[in-house]
Formats: structure tokens, C-alpha cells, sequence
């Protein structure tokens, strides 16, 4: 129990030492997460678009599969990625395994099924007279698309703010792909992960709370983008 | 306007962390170097790497896991150098053409501990293949760390030497995790054995995170070795061979040696003894 006030003193004090270390970590969580939902919602939004307004053969299927998709292990994900980015592997000679991009990498295949299934759900539920009514106005294509992808803007938000909670907290992809090597590729859940592994209960729960923190504060920050135009 | 503000703070602060991010990964030459948890854990690297990089301006980089997983890295070419404590599986990567250049760098030995009542009455026991003996027929809690580390094959090795095979038994607990981890869990386990390295079993009784007596020491099949071996730039020619030869020769080197040995635990026991040859 005493692990919890600990926790809570220890992230305090951690916060205002501007202890580099920490620094280095939180840096490093924020670089890696925020690229990896940066892409992967740049091609989940609009794949969710697509799939959600065409009709084809086999869209039932695939719309399952992302479904599935956004239960991936992220140790599995990152073992998969482990055996193209190793050495021994196709990709070796990029050499990427064990730096940040490696990890960044394995968010992406985390975040992407996420943004592009809630994306698809969004796009179906966005009436359709939207899209019809800007085109008979004289919309271009793609201005109509602009239209309906405004019009659904908070949902698409709430796709890529789920998608950065799925990879700013996981620690399997990370710590296979980036090794959790000090001062390199250490980031939040696998310092906490580390620290725990030792004993240091406290210096772990005071990780967390500080990776809580930030994730409130980028909500925010997302939210407060989206202006006060909700519905 | 506000959210066109907002957004090109966004676009220019990505692209510092970017600039400062690449900074950090290109400015240094770097050595990757694939050890235990028991050495990093302990906090030996974090002591001595700052004088490789003050006098050789390569940055270390440790990925600090099990000796089997440590190995397994270099063998899929994804280090340049590894320092880890099983002479068998170390032979066995050098044969295997995966290494080249071993030097012996320090040793301690391993201990046998258990709770303080010692229900398997093994304490003060000369043999530890005895006393693993002893602990089969008593039932009680025997964890392993069942991760192919270092402390892993040792363990079976005595295994092995005593005729009972643990593996399946219902007082065999299979941790797969790093020793530290598995000594903590210790201390909710009600009563268990275990075999552990001296040096994480001095750092971690002296920062009072475990109190298990020791029970059975000394014997020379408790003794455990450390060496450094450079990846072979045959078999992977990309690899920092060059760097990994001279981290060998720098951890070899008299003044990091006598560094080694000073290296002490809060309590004042010696971690590790150099031994360089």
C-alpha cells in the first residue's frame, strides 16, 4: 500500500529533479508514440474512408480482419518485426533493430488496425446525404470528401487518440525492437517494466504516473484542435 | 487561426525532436553490446562504460538480458559484442563460428539460498548437488529462472550431477525472468530455494530488497566465470568489429580491472573479481 504514496512522492520529485534520465525516457516515449500514430492515422483515416464507403466483394471479410487485428499481442507484433529487422532477417541491412524507428515500426502494425476499423465505423455512421448534397452543390470529389471527413471529425479524433493509447502504453513491440538499451531506446512501460523487474517498485509506479500524465496532457492538446465545434 | 498556431507549433517541435533524435543517433560511433541482467543489474556497466566512451569516443549500448537470449542476439548478427557467464553455450558460439577472441574478464560464484528456517535442512552443506538433492525430497519450493541464463545452466548442470530431473516436479517453478525479478518474487513465495550469482545477491541484501541467508557455498561447480567475445566479422561483416576489439582490450586492461574489483555493494562486499589473463 505504502507502494502507491511512494509512487506518487517519488514521481513528483522525479518530475521537478528534471532528472536526465527520465527526461531521456519521456522524450523518447513521446518521439516514438507520436510518429507511429502520426502515420499510422495518416493511412488509417482515409483507409477507413475507402472501406467504409465502397462496396466490394469481401469487405465484410476484411472489416473482421482489422476487428481481429486490434487485439495483435505486441509481443507477437514485435516479434514478427524482430525476424525482418534482424540481421539474419530480409531487412537486416537497414539496420533499424534497436534504434527508435524499430519501434516506431512496430507501432505503426499496433496503431493501424485500430485507427482504420473505428475509422470504418465512423465513416458508416456518417449520413450519407452529406456526401450527396455536396456534389449535387458542385463539390469536387475530393472537396466532398473533405465535407464528410469534417463532418465525422470527432470520431476520426477519437480513432487516432485511441490508436496513440494502444502504442504509448505497450511495452512487448518496444522491448523487443528496441531493446530497452539506456539512452537509446528505453521508453515509459519498458523502464517501468525494468524497474518493477529490480524491485523499484516506487521509481516504476512514479514511471506511470508521470506516463498518465502525459497522456492527459496530449488528450488535451488533441481536443482542444478539434475546437469547440462538437455536436 | 488559433488551430493554424497550434498546428505549425506542432509541425516545428516534431521537427526539432526529429533533428535532436537523429542528433543523439548519428553523432557518436556506437558498440552494441549483448550481457546478463546479472551484470547490468548490479550497476557495474553504468560505472565503468563512461570511461570507454571518455577515452575511445564510442558510445556503449547494453541490451541487458539472459545469457541464452544474449547470445541468440549475436548469433543473428544484432550485436557487436558480448560479455555473458555460461563457458558451455559460450564455446558452443565461438565453434559454431558466431565468435571470435574470448577474454576472460572477472568471476564470483553462485550461492544457494533459501529461507531462514530452512525446511530442507541444507544450510552449511558442502555439496550442491547434495544439497539440490535434499531440496527434491523435501518438497519444497525450488524457483528457476528456466530462461537459458547463465544462472539457468548452472542450475540444471546440478541438476543433472544430483540424478533428479525437477523439470515437471510440482515444487518446480519455472520464473523465466531475470534474476532480480525472480528474487523478489522470492519474497512472496512462502518458502523457496533458489540459486543465485553473488554479485545480485550481495547488491540486492545490502539495498534490503530480499533477506535470504545463504545456505551452501564454495564448492568449485559454484564457481562463475565472465567473458567478453567479439562477433565475427566473418560471419557478419557489418558488425563494429573494430570497436568490439577495443572494448575487449579496454575491459582487460589493468585500470579497468582494478575498477572491477573495487566495485563494492552498500554493505562493502566485493561484487566481482577481476581476472583477466
Amino acid at each position: 500500500m505504502d507502494y502507491i504514496l511512494n509512487g506518487l512522492k517519488h514521481a513528483i520529485v522525479l518530475i521537478f529533479s528534471f532528472d536526465r534520465e527520465v527526461f531521456e525516457i519521456v522524450g523518447l516515449s513521446l518521439y516514438c508514440s507520436s510518429i507511429a500514430t502520426l502515420l499510422s492515422s495518416v493511412c488509417g483515416v482515409p483507409s477507413g474512408y475507402i472501406i467504409g464507403t465502397k462496396s466490394f466483394r469481401g469487405k465484410g471479410a476484411l472489416v473482421t480482419l482489422f476487428n481481429t487485428l486490434m487485439a495483435l499481442p505486441t509481443v507477437v507484433v514485435g516479434l514478427f518485426c524482430y525476424s525482418f529487422l534482424s540481421h539474419r532477417g530480409p531487412l537486416g541491412f537497414i539496420h533499424l533493430l534497436f534504434t527508435p524507428w524499430a519501434i516506431i515500426i512496430g507501432e505503426v502494425i499496433l496503431a493501424y488496425p485500430i485507427v482504420t476499423s473505428i475509422s470504418i465505423s465512423v465513416t458508416q455512421g456518417i449520413d450519407p446525404k452529406i456526401r450527396e448534397t455536396s456534389l449535387t452543390l458542385g463539390a469536387s470529389p475530393f472537396q466532398s470528401v473533405r465535407s464528410v471527413l469534417f463532418e465525422g471529425r470527432i470520431g476520426y479524433l477519437a480513432a487516432v487518440v485511441a490508436g496513440f493509447g494502444r502504442v504509448v502504453a505497450e511495452v512487448g513491440a518496444a522491448m523487443m525492437l528496441g531493446g530497452n538499451i539506456k539512452g537509446l531506446t528505453r521508453t515509459i512501460p519498458t523502464a517501468i517494466a525494468l524497474e518493477t523487474s529490480k524491485g523499484e517498485f516506487a521509481f516504476g509506479l512514479a514511471l506511470g504516473i508521470i506516463l498518465l500524465s502525459l497522456s492527459f496532457a496530449v488528450n488535451i492538446f488533441l481536443y482542444r484542435l478539434r475546437g469547440r465545434g462538437g455536436k | 487561426m488559433k488551430k493554424k498556431r497550434l498546428l505549425s507549433i506542432l509541425t516545428i517541435s516534431a521537427m526539432v525532436c526529429f533533428m535532436a533524435f537523429a542528433g543523439i543517433a548519428f553523432s557518436a560511433e556506437t558498440l552494441i553490446l549483448a550481457s546478463t541482467t546479472s551484470t547490468d543489474n548490479t550497476g557495474l556497466f553504468g560505472l565503468i562504460h563512461p570511461d570507454f566512451t571518455k577515452k575511445t569516443g564510442i558510445r556503449v549500448y547494453v541490451i541487458a538480458v539472459g545469457t541464452g537470449k544474449a547470445l541468440e542476439i549475436a548469433r543473428n548478427g544484432d550485436a557487436d559484442v558480448v560479455m555473458v557467464h555460461a563457458r558451455k553455450l559460450e564455446d558452443k558460439f565461438i565453434a559454431d563460428g558466431y565468435g571470435v577472441n574470448r577474454r576472460d574478464v572477472m568471476y564470483n560464484d553462485f550461492v544457494i539460498v533459501g529461507p531462514k528456517d530452512d525446511p530442507a535442512g541444507i544450510k552449511g552443506m558442502k555439496s550442491p548437488t547434495e544439497a539440490f538433492k535434499k531440496i527434491a525430497e523435501s518438497n519444497v519450493v525450488f524457483v528457476s529462472r528456466g530462461d537459458n541464463s547463465g544462472t539457468n545452466v548452472k542450475e540444471l548442470t546440478i541438476w543433472g550431477l544430483s540424478g533428479v530431473n525437477p523439470k515437471g516436479q510440482k515444487w518446480y517453478m519455472e520464473t523465466g525472468r531475470g534474476m532480480a525479478d525472480t528474487l523478489i518474487m522470492m519474497n512472496d513465495i512462502e518458502k523457496a530455494y533458489t540459486l543465485c550469482d553473488r554479485a545480485t545477491y550481495n547488491s540486492f541484501t545490502a539495498d534490503g530488497k530480499i533477506d535470504f541467508p545463504v545456505m551452501v557455498e564454495g564448492d568449485p561447480i559454484l564457481f562463475n566465470p565472465y567473458g567478453v567475445i567479439a562477433v565475427n566479422p566473418k560471419t557478419y561483416p557489418h558488425v563494429n568489429y573494430d570497436g568490439a576489439m577495443k572494448y575487449i582490450k579496454w575491459i582487460t586492461s589493468k585500470e579497468v580491472q582494478k575498477m572491477i574489483g573495487n566495485f563494492k555493494d552498500s554493505n562493502g562486499n566485493d561484487l566481482f573479481v577481476p581476472d583477466a589473463k
